[in-house]
């Protein structure tokens, strides 16, 4: 029970917000209650086949060609290869943090995997389609090309942060899974 | 609906895949698959209900009135604050959008919120931070907004 309660206290938390805007402001209550419906629907969906295909890629994808193809040296081709790769159109950006995390697992790049949750949430193709539509095609063209070059920055700034300040707490979670 | 099916035909095939090549190796697969997914489980239901609170306080009709009516620098950084907090589909966000800058909302006020809004995501902040680590976060958001509000400043410059 103790564990429970300190495992969902985020949760509970936010329940309990939920509790005193029914009591307060029940018109707020009803339109969030309605929203988080609605996602949580979709979360149903989409996230137990995200999370198999995370466990799919943890005991198949091989950790030699993940190096190569993602990891510190694949250089110019890895850091396009992520951006392609976060351009298919697939789903919301939560579905590519647990692949991501897959990716880093197995040896892809601190870069390579920031270019590709960047380019996954900013840069999906069918997303540019409806910005075309809506905003115009110079507008989307510059954004795509300022976050392009803004994503290749981040990546390569965290790379050096993360590599001289490693996060243990974290990699300490990761250490029994599956090579 | 095509990011399910899309979804699914992926998992089927490479559960045919896997199937074929291993049983075993399929069964770990699921386990992991479980041991992750109940461990991110507080955190996604964090982000859900946050989620719910942000959109169910910010309208579009609400968002208009705030980022809409007036232009300069106040307005780009509202605008840059919706678009970190809020999670919206693309397809409501672009046509919101395009609406403002219709009525009269400036480009730099409207990228701020759009890049905000696809490069920094404070409601999955539990689910990123269980998944990709706290460090990890915290830097790619922190950076993301920084990019963010030099990005809308230069396509305010630009277009």
């Amino acid at each position: 029970m103790k564990k429970f309660l300190k495992q969902f206290k985020l949760p509970l938390g936010v329940a309990l917000v939920y509790i005193l805007l029914f009591v307060f402001s029940p018109d707020i209550a009803r339109r969030s209650s309605e929203v988080t419906w609605e996602y949580f629907l979709e979360m149903a969906f989409i996230l137990p086949p995200v999370f198999i295909l995370m466990g799919l890629m943890e005991v198949w994808l091989p950790k030699d060609k993940i190096q190569k193809w993602l990891g510190n040296d694949s250089g110019l081709r890895g850091g396009f290869f992520s951006l392609a790769l976060g351009t298919l159109p697939t789903g919301p950006v939560y579905v590519a943090f647990p692949l991501a995390a897959s990716l880093l697992h197995k040896g892809a790049s601190i870069t390579n995997v920031v270019i590709f949750l960047g380019s996954w949430a900013a840069l999906k193709i069918p997303q540019l389609m409806v910005e075309i539509k809506f905003l115009g095609l110079p507008f989307a063209l510059t954004r795509f090309a300022l976050t392009t070059i803004a994503l290749i920055i981040m990546g390569l700034f965290m790379k050096a942060m993360l590599t001289r300040f490693p996060d243990k707490e974290w990699l300490k979670s990761r250490e029994n899974l599956p090579d | 609906m095509a990011t399910i099916i899309i979804i699914y035909g992926i998992l089927a095939v490479g559960l045919i895949v896997s199937l074929a090549k291993s049983k075993e190796k399929t069964k770990i697969a699921f386990k992991v698959a479980k041991k992750s997914l109940l461990k991110t489980a507080p955190a996604l239901l964090t982000m859900l209900g946050i989620v719910g609170l942000i959109l169910g306080l910010l309208t579009p009709e609400k968002i208009s009135s705030l980022i809409g009516a007036e232009a300069g620098i106040f307005a780009t950084l509202t605008a840059a604050l919706i678009g970190s907090l809020t999670l919206i589909p693309s397809l409501v966000a672009f046509p919101l959008a395009g609406s403002l800058l219709r009525s009269g909302a400036t480009v730099m006020t409207i990228s701020a919120f759009i890049t905000t809004l696809v490069m920094v995501g404070i409601v999955t902040f539990p689910m990123e931070m269980k998944v990709l680590g706290k460090r990890f976060t915290l830097l790619r958001n922190g950076l993301g907004i920084i990019a963010a509000l030099l990005i809308a400043f230069l396509m305010g410059v630009i277009l």
